[in-house]
C-alpha cells in the first residue's frame, strides 16, 4: 500500500495499525474521534476508517467503558485495539485494566487469554497543562499479567519501522494484554536510520528468540570505556541519545545508554551487564520521580550487584502538577541539559 | 420428568448447595468469603433453562446458582471454593471467580456489564447468532461504566439480555438509600425496551425469560429483564443486619423454593428431595477428598 518507508513515529505507527488491520479481521480499532478525516486527536489512525470501515468503530467519551467492551471482545476471540486520547485518561480505566483485562489470563487458571492493546500518547511540553501533559506510565508497571511496552524512534531493519513493528506484533501475536505507551512529542520525529546514527555503535540486546521487544544499547564508536550507563526509553531516549553525544563532544564523558522497549515485566539483563562495567546508573524518565520506573530499575539492579552498583541517580519530572506557563512547565520536565548535568555531577570525582 | 418438577429440581439444587456452603464455612474448609443467591434461585434457573449452546453468561460476585443453572459442575464448583487444584479455576478464582466454558464472573461491580457488552458485540460480528446474558444487581446501577455500555449497547445493538436482579438491598444498604429515579427508565433512557416482573415465582420467570432470550437472539438488540426479587440470606457470610421480622416476612412470601413446592406431591417431593441432598452430599463430599495443594 505505501511503497515508501514511514518517515516518522506517526508513519510507522499508522502503517502497523493499517498493516494489523489488513492482517486479521478479527483487529477492530475502538476510539475516540478516530474516523476519518480526523484520524485521532494525533493522527495515528488517520484514513484508517476509509480503508476498513467495518473495524474502526468511533466512541462516545467512555474510556472505561470502550476499554472494557474491549476486554469482552477479547474473551470471545477479537483482537481490539484501544486509543486513549491523552495518556492522563488512563486513571478512567484501571479498573478494567487492573481488575478485569489484566486479571482474566491467571483468574480464570490459564483458559482464557485477552489480548487488548491501548494505546496512549503521554508527554508534556506542549502546554497543555495539568491534566494533558503527564507521564502516568509508572501507575500500570508491575500490574501483574499486563504488558507495558514503548517504541523508540528508529527506522530498523524492518519496513515497518520499530515503532510499527512493536505496535503490529502487539496487535496481531500478543497473547496478553497490552499498554503501549506513545509520547506526543515522538509522533513527529523521525525515524532514525543507521546514517543518522552513523557515530553509535548500536546492538539489539533482547534475549535470542524473542526479538519482539528490542532492547537497544548505544555507545559512540570508538569511545574510550563509558563510565556511566543511561537507561531510558521512549521520548526521553531520543533526548538521552543527545546528551551521549554532547557529553562526549563537549564533556569528553563516555556513556552507554541502554533503552528497553519493554518496560513490564521488568527484564533488565542488558542494563545490569552494563553497569558491571560502568559502576553507575542513572535513570531517565518524564514521569513525575517519587516510585517511578527509575527506582524499580535502581532496586533490581543493586539486588544484582550490590557493592558493584557504586552511584545512583534518577532523573525524571519533578513530584508536581504540569504548569501550562512554557517556563514553568519547561522547569517541571526532564530535557537533554538536565541530563547532561546530573551524568557530570555522577561522574565527579571525589 | 414433569416440568415442575424438574424446574423445582434446580431450584433445590442451588438452595441444598447454597446451604451446605453456609453451614460448613464456620468449619474452615472455604477460605475468605463467599455470597450465597439464596432466595434468588428461580431467576437463575428461569432464566438460563432458555440457552442455546453458543450463549455466553456473565455473572458477578453472588454468582453459584448462575453456575449450576448454566450447567456447572457442583463438584467442582465446592472444589472451587475450597481452593483445590481441581476447581472450577484451580482454586485460583475462588467463589467470584468462575469461568467454565462459556460462563464467565468477576467480582468488581459494573465492569462485568462491560465484559458481557463487549462479548456480545463480539458474537455478533462473528455472526453465531449466539447472545449474553448478563446478571447484575440494582447495587450495581451505582457504577459509572454501566451506563457507558447501555449507550453503547444500544448505539451498535448489542445482542444481550441484562438480568437485573433487584434485590432490594446492596450488601446493607436498602435499595431506597441508594437509588434515585426509575430502574426501567434508566434502560428506556438508553432505547433498551425493559420487561418488568415482581416476582420469585419460577412458573412466572420461566416463560417471560424465555420469550425474551428468543427476542434477543431474533432482534440482536439489547433488553432488560428486571426482576423484582428478595436476598433471604446475607450478603456474605454472616452479615445480615435486616430486622429478624423482614426477614421472616421475606421467607414467608418470598422463596422460590416453598412457591415451587406447594405444586409437587408430596411423594414426588420426597423422591426429588432425597436424591437432590444426596447429590449434593456426595459431590461435597467429592470434593473433600480430592487432594489439596501440599502447604
Amino acid at each position: 500500500m505505501m511503497a515508501q518507508r514511514p518517515a516518522t513515529v506517526l508513519d510507522s505507527l499508522n502503517l502497523g495499525l493499517r498493516q494489523a488491520l489488513e492482517a486479521d479481521s478479527r483487529v477492530i480499532l475502538l476510539g475516540e474521534d478516530i474516523l476519518s478525516p480526523y484520524g485521532g486527536a494525533y493522527k495515528v489512525s488517520r484514513g484508517l476508517s476509509k480503508a476498513f470501515p467495518d473495524q474502526v468503530l468511533t466512541t462516545p467519551i467512555s474510556e472505561a467503558g470502550i476499554t472494557g467492551i474491549a476486554g469482552g471482545m477479547a474473551l470471545r476471540s477479537m483482537r481490539p485495539v484501544v486509543e486513549i486520547m491523552f495518556g492522563d485518561f488512563t486513571t478512567l480505566i484501571a479498573d478494567q485494566v487492573i481488575n478485569h483485562i489484566a486479571k482474566f489470563n491467571r483468574m480464570y487458571n490459564g483458559q482464557v487469554t485477552a489480548p487488548v492493546v491501548i494505546r496512549t500518547p503521554m508527554g508534556g511540553h506542549r502546554g497543555y497543562g495539568p491534566t494533558h501533559s503527564q507521564t502516568l506510565d509508572k501507575l500500570f508497571l508491575g500490574v501483574p499479567g499486563l504488558t507495558v511496552l514503548a517504541p523508540i524512534n528508529l527506522s530498523g531493519a524492518d519496513p515497518l519501522g520499530v515503532p510499527g513493528r512493536l505496535l503490529y506484533d502487539s496487535i496481531t501475536k500478543a497473547n496478553s494484554p497490552v499498554l503501549f505507551i506513545e509520547n506526543k512529542l515522538q509522533y513527529l520525529m523521525k525515524l532514525l536510520t543507521p546514517t543518522d546514527l552513523g557515530e553509535f555503535d548500536m546492538a539489539d540486546l533482547s534475549p535470542a528468540g524473542s526479538g519482539r521487544y528490542p532492547f537497544y544499547k548505544f555507545a559512540l564508536k570508538a569511545a574510550p570505556p563509558a563510565r556511566i550507563t543511561l537507561a531510558a526509553y521512549g521520548y526521553m531516549a531520543a533526548l538521552a541519545l543527545e546528551a551521549v553525544q554532547q557529553l562526549a563532544y563537549e564533556h569528553e564523558v563516555f556513556c552507554e545508554l541502554l533503552v528497553p522497549s519493554l518496560l513490564a515485566p521488568f527484564e533488565l539483563a542488558p542494563i545490569i551487564q552494563s553497569v558491571k562495567g560502568t559502576t553507575r546508573l542513572l535513570t531517565i524518565e518524564e514521569g513525575t520521580l517519587t516510585s517511578g520506573w527509575g527506582a524499580e530499575v535502581l532496586a533490581i539492579t543493586a539486588a544484582a550487584l550490590g557493592p558493584g552498583l557504586q552511584r545512583t541517580g534518577r532523573l525524571a519530572a519533578q513530584d508536581s502538577v504540569i504548569p501550562v506557563a512554557p517556563e514553568l512547565e519547561a522547569a517541571c520536565l526532564p530535557d537533554t541539559a538536565d541530563i547532561i548535568n546530573q551524568v557530570r555531577e555522577m561522574v565527579r570525582r571525589t | 420428568m414433569d416440568k415442575d418438577i424438574h424446574l423445582y429440581q434446580q431450584l433445590y439444587t442451588i438452595r441444598c448447595f447454597e446451604n451446605l456452603l453456609m453451614d460448613q464455612f464456620s468449619s474452615g474448609i472455604f477460605p475468605g468469603t463467599t455470597h450465597t443467591c439464596l432466595g434468588q434461585e428461580a431467576n437463575a434457573v428461569g432464566v438460563l433453562s432458555h440457552l442455546c449452546e453458543q450463549d455466553v453468561v456473565v455473572s458477578n460476585h453472588r454468582c453459584h446458582g448462575h453456575f449450576l443453572a448454566y450447567g456447572g459442575d457442583p463438584v467442582a464448583l465446592f472444589a472451587e471454593l475450597m481452593g483445590k487444584p481441581s476447581g472450577v479455576c484451580g482454586g485460583v478464582g475462588g467463589s467470584q471467580h468462575l469461568h467454565w466454558q462459556n460462563f464467565y464472573s468477576n467480582g468488581v461491580q459494573g465492569g462485568t456489564v462491560a465484559m458481557a457488552t463487549g462479548m456480545a458485540l463480539a458474537e455478533k460480528r462473528a455472526g453465531t447468532q449466539a447472545i449474553v446474558i448478563d446478571f447484575l444487581g440494582d447495587g450495581t446501577l451505582g457504577e459509572g461504566i454501566v451506563y457507558e455500555c447501555l449507550n453503547m449497547a444500544s448505539l451498535w445493538a448489542a445482542p444481550i439480555l441484562y438480568v437485573l436482579e433487584n434485590n432490594h438491598i446492596a450488601q446493607t444498604t436498602p435499595v431506597d438509600l441508594a437509588l434515585a429515579g426509575s430502574i426501567t427508565k434508566r434502560f428506556e433512557a438508553f432505547n433498551i425496551s425493559a420487561s418488568h416482573l415482581d416476582s420469585s415465582d419460577i412458573l412466572e420467570i420461566y416463560p417471560l425469560a424465555g420469550e425474551l432470550v428468543d427476542k434477543v437472539r431474533k432482534e440482536s438488540r439489547p433488553h432488560v429483564l428486571i426482576i423484582e426479587s428478595a436476598r433471604l440470606g446475607s450478603h456474605s457470610k454472616g452479615d445480615d443486619t435486616r430486622h429478624p421480622e423482614e426477614l421472616d416476612r421475606l421467607w414467608r412470601s418470598r422463596d422460590p423454593v416453598a412457591i415451587q413446592t406447594a405444586r409437587l406431591s408430596e411423594a414426588a417431593l420426597r423422591s426429588v428431595n432425597c436424591q437432590v441432598e444426596a447429590a449434593i452430599q456426595s459431590a461435597f463430599e467429592a470434593a473433600l477428598a480430592v487432594e489439596s495443594r501440599r502447604g
